[in-house]
């Protein structure tokens, strides 16, 4: 029987894998599809919330509150590149004011700290490009931005590399209870073990819902979203939100970590799980709203669109702790918005909970230091002339527009959890993320993955399942060889 | 560091004919530095044939035009170091590169050649809403799959755009066994060549929907559909109502080139919002002085042919400039365009200019029984008549120095078209 497992390789999930392997316990970890950071944790807002929007009291305002104080160290041990660029929330109007004190009341009872309303002016000599009709704002000084999916992947390879195993195109379909712990059945095999934690995300409803009695209920909530070319990587230093109004919840304007701009997302509430389609009326409300924020939006510029899902839970809260009915089986459940600012501290939250009810004891052997494979695109040319020194791989460089090298890309895949297909590398070394979206670079990340994996190129995929690149062979396989 | 007089950046037909133009004009060190492991640049996968009618009198495939000029190079000794990226250039002409052979080297150069050419509009850039499966690609990744991996992406494919890689491509896949439905586009006129649409589509009976685009993907997976709709030819808004679903594994994207600029902007050249090319003068001399930019990194092209006259003209005036006996004038005239026309270049002319050049734009529409006239200042110089004008075929014009002295006190040339929108 295993100590522990983990069910969702999300950001929740793999940091509650980081934080649990830091015991001397035996944890392995189930995702559903094939990779990690796969569903809520690749497709979000990508920013380290304040904490002034949640409801005081909430579970959300609280581990918001903790999360976001702890991203510094756990960027830092993970090598997660990260930024402090502050927050804005601003009112397009005189009669915004009452609003934004609102917020600000409600920060300080949530103790967020570096809040204050600044007028007119402060606003524009600090985001010269805002929509002229941009009337205040709330400076939110510890909002920041995170890169979701690197996030992810940190966490996981600083888990697998203390211990925790990884399960990939492992769902769950069945949990009972056994003596002394649960047995879970997946398509990747049957396991038992003594605590289990539900970090399903989107699924937490129906993974909670087989065992315990006190049933929950997720709604996914789909946003949409646009990302701007890197050329106006200094349109706006900070995140900039939109007060809310009758007319909606406004419209992010945000850098990313990654030098791009993303503006959105809508929220629309949704009967599919699954159904991560763009549509035509999401993608102008997205444009519509986001132009008070960025008047001239250019929109010859855009390099991609996506829409994620929330995990919106019917009791509008998150879901922590152990359920009532079901002993040593515990809920993360229902983490949406600011559920990536709150992984960190959820993860240390039911880890420290887990190891306790278990009686584990600390792993001495725990390194909590994880180091990203190193870029070259930020390496100085000494470095890249050492660095192709000592792989000569990193002088082919395969994505043009991110300058992504055939080192980097062999390494995504040879990592613990390594990337699998196509999309695994792209979110693993930004290759194809650029402006031309993997045109340039996909035949040559096809051919790479086929060295690796020891597969045929015709069972390479975007992202797993059928999402397949190449229907057959023009020639015979020996004449393609020589061909 | 490395010394060179002429550096040229990329190895394709930009670059190969800038690189035998100025070993002819006399230099004797010159370097082409190609990212690939061969040199011919796209040409290698252009495996149709219709290259070098202009230039050769001849019919040739891509990868035969491409030949012609590696073995001049060849037989010039004229070195190209392969499977070599150029990571960086300063304005004063120093070259980062990387290789795996070399590590990392710097060149001194004492004139540039941006020779990098273009790459391809993907989806992300134009919104179209639905899933985001496999089973979409650019027009010119689905060409290096099956011409050069020998990979078949799909058998039933949808063409959106109907630019000239696009129409290949619908011939190219049909005569791989798949079925082209339909080749799809926005406009109400194709971007591509005529002799391609005839040869590619109405010969095959693949249907060209103008006005036409393509409003859901479906596929959670792979590519399973695409919804398309008309469109209103002035809002370019589909139309409700006209919407006909494709069942398809395949969506190939031939909606427009965007010249890989990022180098000559690390350069500090500026690049001109209307071809996202450099802004150059008659020389082809960039903002910077003694970098010069030639080839569909300049402005996309219709035919190679014209690739290799105008980087010619690069190579030959780069070897000028290195033995100083290329006047950079400041005092220019700027190329504006006008009615009907986009993308002229050279964007800027000197007051001064001794021999006649061409200056090259795309039409901003389809014109009749036109007529593109050079006004300098407000004075009409120049006319020239045509049946037809499309955006899919550039328009070459000469320009003689002895316009400018019809009107010595213009402040600009305008290149325009009068005729009839049809």
């Amino acid at each position: 029987m295993m100590d522990v497992i983990i069910i969702g390789g999300g950001v929740v999930g793999c940091g509650v894998a980081r934080e649990l392997s830091r015991y001397k316990l035996n944890i392995a970890l189930l995702e559903k599809t094939d990779d990690i950071s796969n569903g809520q944790s690749k497709a979000n807002t990508a920013i380290i919330h304040g904490g002034y929007d949640a409801k005081p009291g909430t579970l959300k305002a609280k581990f918001n509150v903790l999360g976001n104080k702890m991203y510094d160290k756990v960027c830092e041990e993970l090598d997660v590149p990260h930024k402090r660029n502050t927050s804005l929330v601003v009112s397009f109007g005189p009669d915004g004011h009452a609003e934004l004190e609102k917020l600000l009341q409600q920060g300080i009872e949530n103790g967020v700290p570096g809040l204050s309303i600044i007028g007119q002016d402060e606003l524009r000599r600090r985001e010269p490009n805002i929509g002229s009709t941009a009337y205040e704002a709330l400076l939110v000084e510890t909002g920041g931005i995170v890169c979701p999916y690197e996030m992810t992947q940190a966490y996981a390879e600083n888990a697998a590399m203390n211990g925790v195993t990884f399960y990939r195109q492992a769902e769950v379909t069945g949990i009972e209870k056994v003596e002394g712990g649960w047995k879970v059945i997946s398509k990747a095999g049957t396991f038992t073990a003594k605590a289990v934690v539900n970090c399903a995300g989107l699924y937490s409803d129906v993974i909670n819902n087989m065992v315990s009695e006190d049933k929950i209920s997720i709604v996914p909530r789909r946003g949409e979203y646009y990302i701007v070319d890197k050329k106006y990587a200094d349109a706006f230093h900070a995140s900039i939100f939109q007060l809310p109004t009758k007319m909606g919840k406004g419209i992010l304007v945000t850098p990313t970590v990654d030098g791009t701009v993303l503006l959105g997302p809508t929220a629309e509430d949704i009967d599919d799980k699954t159904d991560t389609r763009t549509t035509a009326e999401g993608l102008a409300k997205v444009l519509k709203f986001a132009s008070l924020t960025w008047e001239h939006i250019p929109m010859r510029n855009f390099i991609t669109t996506y829409s994620g899902l929330r995990a919106h839970c019917d009791r509008n809260d998150f879901v922590l702790g152990e359920a009532p009915d079901a002993p040593m089986f515990f809920n993360a459940a229902g983490v949406e918005s600011p559920g990536l600012t709150s992984a960190p501290a959820i993860a240390q939250y039911l880890a420290e909970m887990i190891a306790d009810k278990l009686s584990a004891n600390k792993n001495e052997n725990f390194n909590p230091i994880r180091k990203g494979i190193p870029k070259f695109r930020e390496m100085n040319d000494e470095q890249r002339a050492r660095a192709i020194s000592i792989n000569p791989d990193y002088a082919k460089v395969v994505c043009r527009c991110e300058t992504v090298t055939e080192a980097e890309i062999r390494e995504a895949i040879r990592r613990p959890v390594g990337a699998r297909s196509v999309d695994g590398v792209k979110r693993r070394t930004r290759a194809g993320m650029g402006r031309c979206q993997a045109g340039f670079c996909t035949p040559r990340t096809v051919e790479i993955l086929c060295e690796e994996l020891h597969i045929s190129p015709l069972e390479v995929t975007k992202f797993g399942g059928n999402s397949k690149y190449i229907e057959s062979y023009l020639f015979e396989k020996g004449d393609n060889e020589n061909a | 560091m490395r010394n060179v007089d002429i550096l040229i950046i990329g190895g394709g037909p930009a670059g190969l004919a800038a690189a035998i133009s100025a070993y002819e004009a006399g230099c004797r060190d010159i370097l082409i530095l190609e990212r690939e492991e061969n040199l011919g640049g796209i040409l290698k996968q252009c495996i149709h044939n219709g290259f070098g009618l202009h230039t050769f009198k001849e019919e040739l495939t891509g990868p035969e035009y491409a030949q012609r000029y590696i073995d001049k190079v060849l037989e010039y000794g004229i070195p190209a170091q392969c499977d070599t990226m150029v990571i960086n250039i300063t304005p004063d002409k120093v070259v980062t590169a990387v290789s795996r052979g070399a590590g990392l080297e710097h060149f001194k150069a004492k004139s540039i050649i941006l020779a990098m050419g273009c790459r391809e509009r993907p989806r992300g850039s134009l919104g179209t809403p639905g899933w985001r499966c496999s089973g979409i690609y650019t027009a010119g990744t689905a060409q290096k799959f099956t011409n050069l991996k020998g990979l078949m992406p799909g058998k039933r494919v949808v063409i959106l755009g109907s630019g000239d890689i696009g129409l290949i491509m619908a011939r190219r896949m049909t005569f791989l066994g798949a079925k082209v439905l339909a080749c799809v586009e926005l406009m109400p006129y194709s971007a591509g060549l005529k002799r391609n649409i005839v040869q590619c589509l109405d010969d095959y009976g693949i249907p060209l929907l103008l006005s036409h685009t393509v409003v859901d993907i479906a596929g959670r997976e792979r590519l399973e559909g695409v919804t398309v709709a008309e469109v209103d030819p002035k809002t370019l808004k589909p139309i409700p109502g006209t919407e006909q679903y494709f069942e398809c594994d395949t969506l190939l994207l031939s909606v427009g080139l965007i010249p890989e600029n990022e180098l000559s902007t690390m350069a500090g050249v500026k690049i001109s919002p209307a071809t996202n090319g450099a802004e150059v003068n008659e020389n082809l001399e960039t903002s910077v002085e003694g970098i010069f930019s030639c080839g569909n990194v300049l402005h996309v092209h219709d035919l190679v042919d014209y690739v290799s006259e105008e980087s010619a003209k690069a190579g030959a005036n780069a070897y000028k400039y290195v033995q100083g006996q290329l006047s950079r004038e400041e005092d220019t005239l700027e190329v504006e365009n006008g009615f009907g026309v986009s993308g002229a270049v050279p964007q800027h002319i000197s007051k001064d200019l001794n021999e006649p050049i061409t200056i090259m734009f795309r039409p901003r529409g389809v014109f009749k029984d036109a007529q593109v006239c050079i006004d300098v200042g407000d004075v009409q110089v120049a006319t020239k008549k045509s049946r037809i004008l499309t955006p899919g075929e550039m328009v070459t014009l000469k320009f003689s120095p002895e316009y400018l002295r019809k009107n010595t006190n213009a402040d600009k040339i305008t290149v325009r078209v009068e005729a009839q929108q049809s």
